[in-house]
């Protein structure tokens, strides 16, 4: 099995369904002739055309609401923005238009759209390009909201949402993308709305997505190596739908949970999972469900600050053994 | 509103250089003639040159410091460009606002900020001008109605608009200089912005800073038509200027921000200039242009050699005293690498103040907050 990084697997997953489908279309600021700012993309445009691998002016609220409208006839955008914190410019488009216009159609129409990009923090780039806004988009029914925290995932999830029949909204992780993984030679999907348990434990479940999980993980070890402890880490790898099955038969088991997220923590992923934890299996928890998140202020600038504003493995740390107390 | 707006005030080109030189009989032509730079004292022009010689020397301070891992994030250089920043700024008056994007580290120099609190910046430390909350894409200092510094294309446009409108509102005669890149044009808040002010009859001049290139897509792949003649479906006035030159700078931008105080005209200028480092210090700038593009820049339209060629042809200054402003420059940039790497970090408990202005100022509630009139 050829090993990844998480850039490249995206880009494998992009290649294959470019050579599935006729219809798949990649389009964005800098994605062709500058092989993408990230270079997620590099190669496709000399591999497919520019036909099929198109540049775009700094416009986000045109072409992502032309990615909407050209999906609505049956093309398959796949709209790369730079920065999810871009998604502000083209907020209406997204969640308004992509988000409403099956239902105020009365399913008359649908948007295969997908659109993807990093959506972190902790790269030193400020407030105004460190949004993380899986909880805002997650907020609208209609969207799906995918956060992938390793390459394997992030291949299959991504094949899943170019087919998926609903806007699917793919956020990475810039701070993962030279990630590696052992990916199969052989083409796999992941179906978007199954949570993965990235390790299994007994004595504490953690829930993270994204970045958030690779922290908890690192968490986890400590937790063994010098605890003793057994930490069950959940990934939940997609927001919207929220494989909440999973994440209460892991609680069942553990009794003690700790959700972890590189979000704010106010009206937060977490506090969407903290109550329905507590709604249903309420009777199951020794212990009040504790949150990790990003200190709540817009992203600081200066680097060292925001190494500690985001969740930590110490942070995490700390938070377990209260948990477990 | 259905009254009818009045012909537009300005012809659209600029003046031919060799118009506006009376008897240029041969000599290089020449801007200085008109008359918001034939004002200018010795001194005055010296302290353009030297605007211009602190960016330069600031940034290439800078680059090394994030080549040594000081700073962090993003470092967007606005080498080649000085000309533009400095000819604009020099002309504000007590009333003039400006606010920039990303590349603001010129444009902070030029209302003149200190180096200190910027490189502080730089470095992410607590004595930097945003104490290092903001980074390099996010200088302020209304202070000197220098509005900032913003990292979302385009967004800045309608702040600037409003800084306008504010000051309409107030009955100053005052302008504000809304600048932006030649990939900020095709932002739909920029046109929205440009509605407004013409609307409105906003004192706002829409600087283009047009440097050819939006990262690495040239104008040509990105906008359809011309970028300042936009101004005409909007009936607003606009002009071409070259911006390596500072006293071309000067002489349009004067009239454009007459037009903007006096009449409350919006306008858009388009200056031409050139970056010569990539789009920011990661971008390896290979893809999308030639060596020798930049080189042939340099050697002949380099802001900074071109003025100085001219203030020793006027005999303002000579090669030794350019020299020595040069030194002089270096140095401050030098001490100022030394100020911020001494300064210390914010605290994690800065993390969270300067969110809200009730909660940093917990007995002044009934205070109507900073008011800059
Ligand atoms: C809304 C938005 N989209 C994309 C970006 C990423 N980006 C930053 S600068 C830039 C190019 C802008 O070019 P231009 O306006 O010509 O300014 P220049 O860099 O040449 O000064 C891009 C695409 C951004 N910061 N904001
Ligand atoms: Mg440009």
């Amino acid at each position: 099995m050829p090993s990844l990084s998480y850039r490249e697997a995206i880009r494998m997953a992009l290649i294959e369904e470019l050579h599935r489908d006729p219809n798949v279309v990649v389009m964005g600021e800098e994605v062709a002739q500058f092989n993408g700012a990230y270079k997620v993309t590099e190669g496709l445009l000399e591999k497919f055309g520019p036909k099929r691998i198109v540049d775009t002016p700094i416009s986000e609220a045109g072409f992502v609401g032309l990615g909407i409208g050209a999906s609505m006839l049956g093309i398959r955008p796949v709209i790369e923005l730079m920065f999810w914190s871009f998604y502000s410019v083209a907020f209406d488009q997204i969640l308004n238009n992509a988000a409403n216009v099956r239902y105020m159609s009365g399913g008359q129409i649908h948007c295969p759209i997908v659109i993807r990009g990093p959506a972190n923090g902790g790269t030193n780039v400020g407030a105004t390009h460190s949004h993380t806004p899986e909880n805002v988009c997650a907020n609208h029914p209609g969207v799906k909201v995918v956060c992938p925290a390793t390459a394997y995932d992030a291949k299959g999830l991504l094949k899943s949402a170019i087919r998926d029949n609903d806007p699917v909204f793919f956020m990475e992780n810039t701070l993962l993308y030279g990630d590696r993984a052992e990916i199969p030679d052989e083409e796999y999907l992941i179906p978007i709305g199954q949570a993965n348990i990235k390790r299994p434990g007994i004595d504490l479940t953690i829930v993270a997505h994204g970045r958030a999980v690779i922290t908890s993980l690192a968490a986890a070890q400590i937790l063994e190596r010098d605890y003793d402890i057994s930490a069950e880490v959940v990934d939940l790898r997609s927001i919207r739908p929220l494989d909440e099955a999973t994440v209460l038969a892991s609680v069942r088991k553990t009794h003690r949970v700790l959700l972890v997220e590189e979000n704010k923590p106010f009206c937060g992923v977490g506090a969407q999972l903290s109550h329905m934890i507590q709604e249903q299996a309420f009777d199951e928890l020794d212990a009040p469900i504790r949150r990790v998140s990003s200190i709540d202020a817009p992203a600081i600038y200066s680097p060292p600050l925001e190494a500690e504003q985001l969740p930590t493995p110490q942070r995490v740390l700390r938070a377990a053994l209260e948990t477990l107390r | 509103m259905t009254e009818t707006l009045p012909p537009l005030p300005t012809v659209k080109k600029s003046p031919s250089p060799k118009a506006a030189a009376p008897g240029a009989g041969g000599a290089a032509p020449s801007w200085a003639v008109a008359e918001v730079n034939s004002r200018l004292t010795a001194e005055d022009k010296v302290a353009l040159f030297r605007t211009m010689l602190r960016i330069r020397r600031f940034e290439e301070r800078s680059l090394r410091a994030y080549q040594a891992k000081k700073i962090g994030g993003f470092l967007h250089l606005y080498v080649g460009q000085e000309a533009v920043a400095v000819g604009c700024c020099s002309l504000m008056g007590k009333n003039d606002h400006v606010i920039t994007a990303y590349r603001d580290h010129g444009h902070a120099l030029a209302v003149g900020m200190d180096m200190r609190g910027l490189m502080a910046e730089l470095y992410g430390k607590s004595t930097g001008c945003s104490k290092g909350k903001g980074g390099s894409m996010h200088f302020f200092d209304p202070s000197r109605n220098y509005w900032g510094g913003h990292g979302i294309v385009g967004g800045q446009i309608p702040l600037g608009t409003g800084i306008a409108y504010a000051l309409k509102y107030q009955g100053l005669k005052g302008a504000c200089m809304a600048f932006m890149g030649d990939g900020a044009v095709n932002q739909g808040a920029v046109h929205e912005s440009y509605n407004l002010a013409a609307l409105w009859q906003l004192p706002v001049v829409f600087v283009i800073e047009n440097n050819g290139y939006s990262m690495g897509t040239s104008q040509q792949r990105s906008s359809a038509g011309e970028l300042g003649q936009r101004a005409e479906a909007y009936s607003m006035a606009w002009e071409i200027c070259d911006g390596h030159d500072v006293y071309q700078v000067r002489e349009v931008m004067d009239r454009f921000l007459r037009e903007a105080r006096e009449n409350c005209r919006p306008g858009i200028v388009e200056i031409r200039t050139y970056r010569y480092r990539g789009h920011s210090v990661s971008d390896p700038d290979k893809t999308y242009r030639h060596k020798s593009e930049v080189e042939e820049y340099r050697r002949t339209k380099d802001p900074i050699q071109v003025f100085q060629d001219t203030l020793i042809a006027e005999g303002v200054i000579d090669p030794a005293r350019a020299e020595q402003l040069d030194a002089e420059v270096r140095a401050e940039a030098e001490s100022a690498a030394d100020y911020a790497e001494a300064s210390p970090f914010p605290s994690i408990e800065d993390i969270t103040k300067d969110v809200y202005w009730e909660e940093d100022n917990p007995s002044e509630k009934k205070s109507q907050g900073r008011i800059f009139f």
